[in-house]
């Protein structure tokens, strides 16, 4: 059996997982029936020795899935962000809405409904003005993961673009990014951040999404540049520079396939961070100002309601803090599934 | 024939892992008598260093498990006494050599202070400065230039050479009767390996130490072993001493192992690899663990079907597990040359 | 060993004025500290000019940089824009508010969470190796400030329900503490909350990664040779496997210091402490730079500092480094 590395096909998807595993070869003759995967073509068969050519991905979603943790989190999660999504079709109530009741005529704020306890029309019960908890709440999951997904999708950008460049280059540039991100380390993120937003307009998602996105970066360049550090030396690229290929070339079809892995885990847990972010900021009153939902302010508003009113800020603190354990489940599922070099101790 | 230091007798050792239970030694038996050398040659995977360190109980217990089997030393069983009695053994009456020197030492503790933990902790009576003193000599019984400014240095301060040699002198510290070396110059430049092959050698002559050698290097069994073990896929095949084993092996494996190294003065244009794979430990083909790869069998339905006992054959010294071993008659084994020069 | 701490200072220093440069042009940069009073309209253009002048505000960057140096390391500080409050003193007063705490959750943290890691790595896969992971993993999702938060509401409601204090939810001391102690006792009830939510994150984080380390280290080729020397099982766990799995730690606690003033920041606005993260706060919402640009300061010493620490203790612990 030959193991030619399948990075110089033609015909594969490009798309590679890690440079150096190929070929599976499973343990047991005759007991692989069952484990085949679709799409895969069997080998040779010899008298206990059967070979199966697995495709990356095919490995990839088995490993994942035996995350049962990490499958779970996807479900819940999508779940959360769906009915986020939806909040319009799935709200009871509106964002603002603060109940009314006619009293002799006019209409005049139901008081009753002030500051209610968790019940069945109200799950989360109300606030100070009667609003809703729940529904804002839901108002609120929308926001955080629009700031969440467009961070990590920024961050990754920007952490990819400089760090590869600065790993695969080397000398100068990389000693300038390495000098970089350490400056940026002695200096703890929240304070950088609230000073930031509180001078420059932070006010909307988009605009406090790229702000966490311009500081976040970092720790995805890091990455990314110890990833084109090590390929770089690696046999294939090698032999592609000898074929004639351009860097850029070199960068896109072999590097950057290969380092897919980690950065799909490091852009998942820098989602989880920045919401985390985003509620501080709200919390402390420099983020995300009124009147766009968020859930750091609910948080806010619940203590200024007062610490008896306790569901103001529980229900709204515990769906962050789930939303941010399920991105960490599925963001190790993800290493277990695409890092196969990281020795992983099951959790 | 005197009586056998160590006799190990259907030792069958297990490790469970994801994809099933894995029989890493299944079922063998063999004896090392006082002051020999047995070399114990195989291919990776063979089990061979797994037999030796499951008597000491270094196999992690999960997930592998000594099935059955027993390993009798100085009228003990080993594999049967408590935790407790094991470690007054291990250094101590049982010494190991590891093959990675680099790994095998504790980075952030000095040389001396190593070899002193060796001493001290089956002498705990003795003073610290007699047990310094005698750490420093050890070293310089193994080798070491400057033993006493060694002394004071860490590990990655060391050559690869010179931390093997702190090693030997580490685990001949407690004088044992039995040295277990596991593939001592593997990790080393072959220049190095030369030099460390004769530190071992005194070493042993120092302690008249029955040493069990494992390697996979068939020159280090020629030079060192007086009787050789050969083991495939978990399971003894052939067993004897070092002059019958070179010059009439019986079994195709051994003959295959033989063929498959360059010989300086024969004139092939291609080396003879034995065909195939090791086969998969976890589900074993039943009939001769070889018989995919086997010259002799040839399809032959008895290897495929009835797995062969280990037997004497042309003495009761020489055992093989094969069915048709006599067939191998006549077949001299291609190394004689240099097996005559070496021993 | 001495060439190595020498170099490591040498090194700081470069970082720190780096650092300083980087404070300044950021925060200057990013807001017009003038902004209010270019807004008000009965503030004349002379006016407005003079006040200017005199706070060098007109020159270019580079000057204003040089001022403020000369400003922070002869006039400690100088004073606030708005208020011509002297920096220094405050800031002193609050940093040793901060240091107490923030070192107290430090210090717990580690020790909980290496005890509660090795722990883990000895018992793998036990009932308390799940447990505490899935704690550990709750605590990484948690924001501090919830937390924070979560805790006031716990101490609160017991107070309302059973009017037991147990803890105090805001302020650093009782209006009259008494003293010796009594003071000592109240000042415990008043940061027992804040240090118990900033020690969380810690303790998760620092278990999750001695346990890993532990791992890691007891399955490598030198704890093998410690046991087949035939040493007791717990001194091959304390003097070689513990050893050498705590190393990379101290980098890691190092790295985290900065974080630790990042979640002193959210304590202190929750608990109302007159620490450094309330002092910061409110200077940001009055929008002065000066006292924001000596706290960023004062921060980024103390951690570079604490690196430095973090560094030499490395070498101390580990031989390798030490001969770069």
């Amino acid at each position: 059996m030959t193991d030619q590395p399948r990075v110089h096909d033609p015909n594969a998807s490009g798309l590679i997982l890690g440079p150096d595993v190929n070929l599976d070869v499973p343990a047991g003759g005759g007991q692989m029936v069952d484990r085949a995967v679709p799409g895969d073509s069997a080998a040779q068969y010899e008298y206990g020795l059967e070979i199966e050519a697995r495709s990356q991905w095919g490995y990839a979603r088995r490993r994942f899935m035996r995350h049962r943790l990490a499958v779970a989190s996807v479900v819940v999660l999508a779940c959360i962000f769906g009915a986020g999504i939806f909040a319009n079709y799935i709200a009871p109530y509106s964002y603002k809405e603060i109940p009314y009741v006619t009293i002799a005529g006019t209409s005049v704020i139901d008081t009753s409904q002030i500051l209610a306890h968790p019940s069945r029309q109200h799950l989360f019960g109300t606030d100070s003005a009667g609003r809703d908890t729940f529904s804002r709440t839901l108002y609120g999951i929308r926001t955080s993961a629009r700031v969440g997904i467009f961070v990590g999708l920024l961050s990754t950008l920007i952490g990819t673009i400089i760090g590869g460049l600065a790993g695969f280059y080397g000398g100068w540039s990389d000693n300038l990014l390495m000098r970089m991100t350490d400056l940026f380390l002695t200096l703890p993120l929240l304070a950088v951040l609230l000073t930031a937003s509180k001078f420059l307009d932070s006010s909307t998602p988009t605009t406090l999404a790229i702000l966490i996105a311009c500081l976040i970066w970092t720790s995805i360049a890091r990455i990314v540049r110890g990833v084109f550090l090590s390929l770089r030396e690696k046999e294939y690229v090698e032999a592609a520079r000898a074929a004639g290929a351009g860097d850029l070339r070199i960068m896109l079809r072999h590097m950057i396939p290969n380092s897919v892995g980690p950065i799909v885990v490091a852009a998942t847990l820098t989602i989880g961070t920045a919401i985390a972010l985003e509620a501080t900021l709200s919390f402390l009153g420099f983020g995300i100002r009124p009147p766009t939902p968020a859930l750091g302010a609910l948080l806010d508003e619940g203590q200024e309601a007062g610490l008896d009113k306790w569901w103001l800020v529980t229900y709204p603190g515990l769906l962050i803090v789930l939303i941010i354990l399920c991105i960490n489940f599925i963001g190790d599922g993800l290493r277990d599934a695409l890092d196969p070099t990281q020795r992983r101790v099951r959790a | 024939m005197p009586e056998p230091l160590l006799s190990i007798r259907d030792l069958v050792v297990e490790f469970s892992t994801e994809d099933g239970v894995v029989q890493a030694v299944d079922g063998i038996s063999y004896d090392l008598y006082p002051g020999e050398t047995l070399g114990i040659v195989g291919e990776s995977g063979s089990g061979k260093s797994v037999s030796t360190m499951s008597l000491l109980g270094l196999i992690p217990q999960p997930p592998g498990k000594v099935v059955r089997g027993e390993a009798i030393f100085k009228g003990i069983d080993l594999l049967k006494i408590s935790k407790k009695e094991l470690r007054h053994i291990r250094g101590n009456e049982i010494a190991l050599i590891f093959q990675d020197p680099m790994t095998s030492l504790n980075p952030v503790l000095k040389i001396g202070a190593q070899i002193d933990e060796a001493i001290r902790t089956h002498h705990p009576e003795e003073k610290n400065d007699q047990i310094k003193e005698r750490s420093i000599e050890l070293l310089r019984t193994v080798g070491v230039p400057n033993p006493d400014r060694r002394y004071e240095q860490y590990p990655h301060e060391f050559s690869g050479g010179m931390r093997q040699r702190a090693m030997i002198a580490m685990s001949i510290a407690n004088s044992p009767s039995v040295l277990i070396a596991d593939e001592p110059t593997t990790a080393l430049d072959v220049t190095i390996q030369a030099q460390i092959l004769q530190v071992l050698k005194k070493a042993q002559d120092e302690t008249h130490a029955a040493t069990i050698l494992i390697t996979h290097d068939l020159g280090l069994i020629a030079e060192l072993a007086d009787r050789v073990v050969v083991m495939y896929a978990g399971k003894v095949v052939e067993l004897g001493d070092v002059h019958t084993i070179f010059e009439t092996p019986r079994h195709p494996y051994t003959v295959g192992l033989m063929e498959s190294l360059p010989k300086l003065n024969a004139d092939d244009d291609w080396l003879r690899p034995i065909p195939g794979q090791p086969p998969s430990l976890i589900s074993r083909p039943p009939g001769c663990p070889f018989h995919p790869r086997c010259f002799l069998s040839q399809g032959r339905l008895r290897c495929r079907e009835e797995e062969p006992p280990l037997r004497p054959i042309g003495g009761s010294s020489h055992l093989t597990a094969c069915h048709f071993a006599e067939e191998l008659e006549g077949h001299t084994g291609p190394l004689v040359e240099s097996v005559g020069a070496g021993v | 060993m001495l060439t190595y701490i020498i170099r490591r200072i040498l090194y700081s220093i470069p970082v720190l004025v780096a650092t300083s440069f980087l404070i300044f042009t950021f925060v200057s940069i990013s807001g017009d500290p003038l902004g209010r009073l270019r807004a008000n309209p009965n503030i004349t253009e002379q006016q407005f000019h003079s006040i200017e002048h005199s706070k060098n505000l007109d020159r270019p960057i580079v000057v204003r940089y040089g001022y403020w140096v000369k400003d922070a390391v002869t006039n400690q500080f100088g004073t606030t824009l708005f208020g011509q409050r002297k920096i220094w003193p405050d800031l002193k007063r609050v940093m040793g508010h901060t240091l107490q705490f923030v070192l107290t959750a430090i210090i717990l943290s580690v020790l909980i969470g290496v005890s509660i890691g090795v722990y883990s790595a000895l018992r793998q896969y036990s009932v308390f190796d799940y447990t505490t992971t899935t704690i550990s993993f709750i605590g990484f999702a948690t924001p501090v400030f919830w937390l924070a938060l979560m805790l006031q509401v716990v101490v609160v409601n017991i107070f309302l329900k059973w009017h037991v204090r147990v803890f105090y939810t805001s302020g650093l001391s009782s209006p009259f503490p008494g003293h010796g102690i009594h003071w000592f006792v109240d000042r415990v009830q008043h940061l027992a909350l804040p240090v118990i939510a900033l020690c969380i994150l810690g303790v998760a984080g620092y278990s999750r990664y001695m346990r890993a380390s532990m791992l890691e280290v007891l399955n490598s080729d030198f704890v093998r040779t410690a046991r087949a020397k035939g040493l007791i099982e717990r001194r091959v766990i304390m003097k070689h496997a513990f050893r050498n799995a705590l190393i990379p730690l101290i980098t890691l606690v190092a790295l985290d210091f900065g974080a630790i003033f990042a979640g002193a920041i959210v304590t202190e606005t929750i608990f109302t402490l007159d620490g450094m993260g309330f002092y910061f706060i409110n200077a940001l919402q009055a929008s002065d730079p000066y006292p924001v640009m000596a706290w960023l300061m004062v921060v980024a010493t103390m951690v570079i500092v604490f690196n430095l620490i973090a560094d030499i203790l490395y070498g101390v612990f580990d031989p390798r480094i030490r001969y770069d």
